[in-house]
């Protein structure tokens, strides 16, 4: 068999033609067809430019300088904008990073699904909306003779990423682009998406091309993976070989990122920092019960302890971000109450004095939203310094080269825009202006969640020496089960504003579980190849808003070992476990 | 469809509140000026009697609140009052005026609007192109040149030197084509060039804005050409902001023409309000303020209901 793609010296270039850049450093492979192929590499690593340029296609900015990317009898880069655009969507197409950005929010998902085939005049608009509803099914969407009629914003993440899909091969072309497909998705979320993937390409015989960070995602989906660092190739190689007797350093630097999750210590308990009881908030009018309209949090407790890391668990939806925005004062709490070293925390920020915001202070999950890219490094931290601390001049500037330090920057970083820095860089930046006030916690909002695996790693070590060498509490908050396993003294898993799961770092490690958590544990991808054949189908997420004052366990529509005739009508009990471990179930874990 | 009813129910309810707070910061701001009608008419040799007379007679004596009052109250049954200057009541004034503005306003939009649109998006659609730079260069020039001074080049060039068209601009009143054509031509001209310039570069922001999002990228990787690309995909998106643009522009038409209309002498409103200013005409100078917020706040709301349409998501939301 020959191959069906093949891509010979491809060099990409950035930047004015005189003295370019490149990013892309003759890189080659070959694919035969219905294969899939992995890029991996972390970003910058030319994995997405590498992807586009196999449909001829180029960042603004950046140029296919030489070499040859062939695609069955074409070769990509001696064609015209005419003849790309007659391919591109027919014979190559592409599935974006983000279905959220990439559909267009102001038309109808069946137009933008079938717009290729019209514009190809592949099938006539009957022909194509047939054949829509078909890959619907296909790819196990809810409701797939009506779904086309609704609006981009008015379906869910993963469905959207899925119909994408159906966009993608409309036309049945021969090679399909994933470009991260799965990174913006909840893990439970992802399973399903990956399985709808994989089932398609097999059934039309596509060859892919799978770009990715992850190597637990890649395993499942790959027959070869490639390598990249800096745009050039590490290794390439057939997926098993890769994951077991990885030859470049690199390579086995990204698989230790993903195996080493376990490296847990106890640490010793304090006092308690932060109380919070019997938290209600949400959004929307205040009933007259004071109660909220929308509640997104109901009945939330829990102690965060000097030196110690709480960790907050769940999908997105579950209102684990709000509950920062609670404790920060963002959002007041209806009911209940917060106590601060056993002082009377007001619920609304504006209420609170300048030395109770001071030891509070939120560690933004976005780094390059949360920090203003025009402005310096050094104006960035010594702000915080002037207002709570009152240093000006020349102690401010001491100050804030310790805190650089204490981040592991080098001092003259200061000088710098947080513009040009790096993700992790600024990352770092975003945590460092948060201990410049010298707060007693810290709330860390997926911080780590848009960083690459080897940042993110160096980020979590980082926090850990932050904590003991200030003894500072932490709530860290995730979607990511292993990260928070490997660094909580205590989690909570929350479920749609409910807390269903409560336990220290060590019970938690040990199960068992609630349900809930369960199904979270057994969504994170490992390396085994096969880890992904052998999930069970699960349950699609119903979109409903949970009824008010619905006091039933909110999880027993997704749950696989709810008891008819009790979780449907009473509500569920605490179970209380050995460690202080407690669930919010009708099944006993203990037995 | 309810939810946009209510909306637009909404938004009128709320026109109408800043209508009344216009009207009362019109009516104290126009009592302040300086000087007063009744001198105004009576000339420099007046005697302190006559103008005496006269103030009691059209009611100037009374406090300011007591005069507001009856003047809103006037307008709220349709009686805008009578012109002090020339005892003719204030709508058949206007009346005959804004026909005048609406027709240089209306030959102006239809000829600034399509011109600003094409002008905008082609240079959105090759940003950084030479003729990016070119259309840059132009709207830039003439958002910054002042619109009397490009109204007497063109006098200067069109009239004194050429002496194709006519200075002033005149109807006949048995007016044909032509002359309607040699009469707003340079009028037309000018408000065209301002406006446009100030459209084309807001709907050029707006496009370039939609064009940098991913979901333009992914349309161009379907298949569609860059035009496709553009006006199927980019330009729905931009819509709300380029409505707003053309509404904060032609609202620009009806009250900021005063230079143009004075310099052509076109009979319009805002004349006739500069004229008002001039002979301490408080009715007259109140109405037209009324008038052009009226027409202001009529032009915001069809921006605001397009925006709103043309948006799925605040279309079903509410």
């Amino acid at each position: 068999m020959t191959n069906h793609v093949e891509v010979n010296q491809l060099r990409v270039d950035v930047g004015p033609l005189e003295s370019p850049k490149t990013i892309v450093h003759d890189v080659s492979f070959t694919l035969k067809r219905g294969e899939v192929l992995a890029l991996i590499g972390e970003s910058g690593s030319g994995k997405t430019t590498i992807a586009l340029s196999l449909l001829g296609y180029a960042r603004p900015g950046c140029r296919l300088s030489s070499g040859a990317v062939n695609v069955g009898n074409d070769n990509m880069l001696a064609l015209n904008e005419k003849q790309l655009a007659d391919l591109r969507g027919r014979k190559v197409a592409y599935v974006a990073q983000s279905a959220a950005a990439a559909f267009n929010p102001s038309r109808r998902i069946m137009d933008q699904v079938i717009e290729s085939a019209l514009m190809h005049g592949v099938l006539n608009r009957e022909q194509a909306k047939v054949k829509a509803v078909d890959l619907f099914k296909q790819l196990a969407l809810p409701e797939p003779d009506t779904i086309g009629a609704r609006y981009p914003h008015e379906v869910s993440g993963g469905q959207l990423q899925r119909l994408m899909a159906a966009m993608a091969l409309i036309c049945e072309p021969e090679l399909v682009i994933f470009d991260e497909p799965t990174t913006a998705l909840d893990v439970t979320t992802q399973v399903e998406v990956l399985k709808a993937f994989k089932a398609a390409v097999k059934a039309y015989n596509t060859t892919a091309v799978y770009v990715s960070h992850d190597l637990a995602v890649v395993a499942q989906m790959a027959d070869r993976i490639l390598v990249l660092q800096h745009g050039k190739v590490m290794e390439n190689n057939v997926t098993s070989q890769i994951l077991n007797h990885a030859e470049h350093p690199y390579t086995r630097q990204l698989l230790s990122a993903v195996q080493d999750s376990d490296a847990f210590q106890d640490n010793p308990k304090h006092d308690t920092v932060l109380e919070v009881a019997n938290i209600e908030a949400g959004y929307g009018k205040i009933l007259r019960d004071g109660s909220v309209e929308i509640p997104v949090l109901s009945d939330i407790s829990l102690k965060v302890r000097q030196g110690q890391t709480v960790g907050i668990i769940g999908e997105s939806g579950s209102g684990k971000s709000t509950f920062a925005r609670v404790i920060a004062g963002l959002l007041p709490a209806a009911k209940g109450y917060m106590l601060l070293n056993g002082k009377e925390l007001k619920p609304a920020i504006d209420e609170r004095s300048k030395a109770e915001c001071q030891h509070i202070q939120m560690v933004f999950q976005n780094a390059d939203t949360a920090l203003n890219p025009a402005h310096k490094v050094g104006d960035i931290l010594g702000r915080p310094l002037t207002f709570f601390h009152g240093l000006t001049g020349r102690a401010r500037a001491e100050r804030v080269a310790e805190l650089l330090e204490l981040v592991k920057l080098p001092a003259d970083l200061a000088h710098r825009k947080c513009g040009a820095l790096s993700g992790g860089q600024k990352q770092r930046i975003n945590l460092a202006r948060a201990l410049a006030a010298e707060p007693t916690v810290i709330l860390c909002d997926e911080v780590t969640s848009a960083l690459d695996t080897v940042v993110a790693a160096a980020i979590l070590e980082l926090l850990k020496e932050l904590q003991q060498k200030l003894n500072i509490a932490i709530v860290f908050i995730s979607h990511d089960i292993s990260t928070v396993k490997s660094l909580c003294d205590e989690v909570v898993v929350l479920y749609k504003g409910k807390k269903v799961e409560h336990a220290s770092g060590k019970a938690f490690r040990a199960g068992p579980y609630h349900p809930y958590t369960e199904l979270l544990v057994s969504s994170v991808p490992t390396l085994d190849p096969l880890w992904l054949d052998t999930k069970p189908d699960g349950h699609e997420q119903p979109t409903v808003r949970i009824a008010q004052n619905d006091a039933l366990c909110r999880f027993r529509n997704r749950c696989s070992v709810s008891i008819l005739g009790q979780c449907d009508s009473l509500p569920p009990p605490e179970h209380k476990l050995p460690e202080d471990k407690r669930i919010l179930c009708h099944k006993d874990m203990a037995l | 469809m309810k939810v946009i009813l209510r909306l637009i129910a909404q938004r009128i309810g709320v026109s109408l509140i800043t209508l009344l707070i216009v009207s009362a910061v019109v009516f104290f701001i126009a009592n302040l000026l300086p000087g007063d009608a009744a001198q105004e008419m009576l000339g420099q040799s007046a005697t302190p009697e006559a103008v005496a007379e006269l103030r009691e007679a059209y009611g100037l004596n009374d406090p300011p609140p007591v005069r507001y009052a009856k003047w809103l109250g006037g307008l709220l049954t349709g009686d805008a009052g009578v012109s002090l200057a020339n005892d003719r009541p204030v709508d058949a004034l206007i009346g005959e005026r804004l026909r005048k503005s609406l027709l240089l306003a209306g030959f102006t939009a239809v000829l600034a609007v399509p011109f600003a649109m094409v002008l905008g998006i082609v240079s959105a659609m090759y940003s950084g192109s030479r003729i990016d730079k070119a259309v840059n260069i132009f709207t830039l020039s003439m958002v910054a040149v002042p619109e009397f001074l490009l109204a007497t080049i063109l006098v200067l060039i069109f009239a004194v030197e050429l002496n194709w068209l006519p200075s002033l601009s005149y109807i006949p009143r048995d007016a044909t084509a032509y002359d309607y054509f040699r009469a707003f031509a340079m009028p037309v001209v000018t408000l065209c060039i301002v406006l446009s310039a100030q459209m084309a570069r807001l709907t050029r922001a707006a496009v370039v804005e939609q064009l940098s999002q991913p979901y333009v990228e992914m349309a161009l990787l379907k298949g569609a050409t860059l035009s496709r690309a553009v006006l199927r995909h980019a330009l729905p998106n931009a819509v709300g902001p380029i409505v707003n643009a053309i509404a904060l522009s032609l609202s620009y038409l009806l009250g900021g023409v005063v230079i143009v209309e004075v310099i052509f002498n076109y009979p319009g409103v805002a004349s006739l309000m500069v004229d008002a200013v001039t002979n301490r005409d408080m009715p007259l100078l109140q109405a037209c303020a009324m008038l052009f917020c009226v027409g202001y706040l009529i032009l915001v709301l069809i921006a605001d209901i397009s925006a709103i349409v043309a948006n799925p998501k605040l279309r079903k939301g509410g």
